[in-house]
């Protein structure tokens, strides 16, 4: 006798939830000024002016040096960053983790701290650091610092609570100090996930310092900017296609490190 | 004669424990790599205008006023969740708009319901448009479609699109064989496959990702609006701070961006909890 009722309440239940969807498509659609029809026509015009315009030639090649030095700059930024970031994110981690955190009170503090680093865009981050520390390679690290800190505790506490709950107490029963527990427990058994996160965290910020970038006049971000403002099309092509080979490249090497380690 | 099993011994003639697996080494070269492309960071910035002396103590001092005097003073409150709301508005419907999408392009790109040319052509798309950072599509289209929520839309939309049909097409390939084949058998079509087997096992996944993608979106749509000014409170934040140089301002705006992102944080990770008892556990 239920399972008509359910049927019917199911059905119900699925079309107010379309009409949800529906409704809040035309408000956002009103709110932002956005028009659906008039966007999907665009598409086809702007793919069409993409590829009539942006495409490398001889003059742009020219740049090139400027844009791979720019480019290993990001690159080298990103990396540090992220690196920088992983110290701290460790003992956050630690901190925060259910098998190996020692205090509840620092435990909701280290949890705090990655949320709201997290949260607050790396974007805003960039514009809150700018303002004292200028334009300069600095002030793009210390955004993506503060960005993947949080991010990369997050993924830490998961992967210490997920993987090292039985080893963490069959150590603790043998009398073994913290850090024997830490180091001869936690990091042997979580390093490969800790390193696929930090990979990870690498190709996002590469991605990020880009953005970053633009606002603070650092890196590939600034260069692509710069052509951009002064109409220099093939120039920006080529900066895409430098990012997007660098992004690629990187992707498949942490691939090929993930198959191996994990 | 020697022994058949080879034993490691260190220089002092200890048996070594340390293996020495292939992913051991790798992991331990990788670290040594990072750290090597660390340090040379940080000997190849640029470190123009930069004062470490005077900028620390400057932003300790700039994060005081800006979390603990937090005001609005060129716009209102009213305006100020209205540009939230536009926020909120670019981030849905490139998600959404990108869901539809995405839908189609990962029935093309997993591997189970579809051949295999089409699949890998897709994903190879895919992973390129992914490559390219957002900011750089929303630029890009700002200069064939005009600067504004067009143009925001649709480059948020690529990215969307890209992260959802590997998401999907992910999901899709765990739909249980058994099932395909059975249909396949009475002689459904493909499209029988994917409404009545496909669809209905793969739903609530469908929806989470979604909305963990709706989540990402509200901060890219943020700074969307900061980098290639595409409006809303984005938009305002960079005006804060580029512009009128108002840092309590700024700490306000950061304010409400931080609760919005928390509040859809915390949601996904119900989501997540609910929906991927899997993902959670291992």
């Amino acid at each position: 006798m239920n399972e008509k009722h359910m049927k019917t309440s199911r059905k119900g239940q699925t079309i107010l939830f379309i009409l949800l969807i529906i409704g809040m498509t035309i408000a956002s659609s009103a709110i932002t000024g956005f028009n659906i029809v008039h966007g999907i026509a665009t598409l086809p015009e702007a793919l069409g002016w993409i590829f009539s315009n942006l495409f490398i030639t001889q003059e742009s090649l020219e740049r090139l040096p400027t844009i791979l030095d720019k480019l290993i700059e990001t690159i080298l930024m990103s990396v540090a960053a992220t690196t920088t970031g992983t110290i701290v994110a460790f003992f956050l981690g630690l901190m925060g983790s259910k098998s190996t955190g020692t205090n509840k009170a620092i435990g909701v503090f280290a949890r705090f701290v990655a949320s709201v680093s997290r949260n607050i865009p790396v974007v805003a981050w960039a514009l809150i650091l700018l303002l004292s520390f200028g334009q300069n390679s600095v002030t793009g690290y210390l955004a993506l610092f503060v960005g993947s800190v949080g991010f990369l505790t997050r993924a830490f506490i998961e992967s210490i609570d997920e993987t090292s709950q039985s080893a963490v107490e069959a150590l603790r029963a043998t009398g073994a100090t913290y850090f024997q527990i830490v180091f001869k427990a936690v990091l042997p058994q979580c390093l490969p996930q800790m390193i696929s996160w930090i990979l990870f965290m690498i190709e996002t910020n590469i991605r990020n310092a880009t953005l970053v970038g633009i606002l603070t006049g650092t890196g590939i971000g600034y260069t692509f900017d710069l052509y951009y403002k002064t109409l220099n099309y093939n120039a920006v092509a080529l900066v895409t296609f430098s990012i997007v080979l660098a992004v690629i490249l990187i992707e498949l090497i942490s691939n090929h490190i993930r198959k191996v380690i994990l | 004669m020697e022994a058949s099993t080879y034993i490691k011994r260190t220089a002092d003639g200890r048996i070594s424990i340390k293996s020495g697996s292939p992913s051991e080494k790798l992991i331990a070269w990788t670290i040594a790599a990072l750290a090597a492309l660390t340090v040379l960071a940080f000997l190849f910035f640029d470190y123009t205008g930069l004062d470490l002396a005077k900028a620390i103590p400057e932003t300790i001092y700039n994060l005081k006023t800006m979390f603990l005097e937090p005001a609005l003073t060129h716009f209102t409150w009213g305006e100020a969740f209205y540009q939230v709301g536009i926020t909120l508005g670019l981030a849905f419907l490139s998600t959404i708009l990108g869901a539809g999408i995405a839908f189609f392009l990962a029935l093309m790109a997993a591997t189970n319901l579809s051949k295999a040319w089409v699949s890998k052509s897709v994903r190879i798309v895919v992973a390129f448009i992914r490559a390219v950072p957002t900011v750089l599509w929303v630029l890009i289209f700002a200069i064939a479609a005009g600067l504004g929520s067009e143009a925001a839309v649709l480059g948020m939309l690529f990215h969307s699109i890209a992260y959802l049909v590997k998401a999907f097409s992910e999901a899709f390939e765990e739909v249980d064989k058994g099932i395909i084949e059975a249909l396949r058998a009475t002689g459904a079509n493909w499209w029988h496959i994917v409404v009545h087997a496909v669809l209905p096992s793969t739903f609530t996944y469908l929806l989470s990702w979604t909305f963990l993608r709706f989540e990402i979106n509200f901060s890219v749509a943020v700074a969307m609006g900061a980098a290639a000014g595409a409006g809303g409170i984005g938009f305002e934040l960079f005006m804060a701070s580029g512009f009128y140089f108002d840092l309590r301002e700024v700490g306000m705006i950061t304010y409400m961006i931080l609760i919005f992102a928390i509040v859809l944080e915390i949601i996904s990770t119900r989501l997540k909890g609910r929906y991927f008892p899997a993902a959670a556990k291992n």
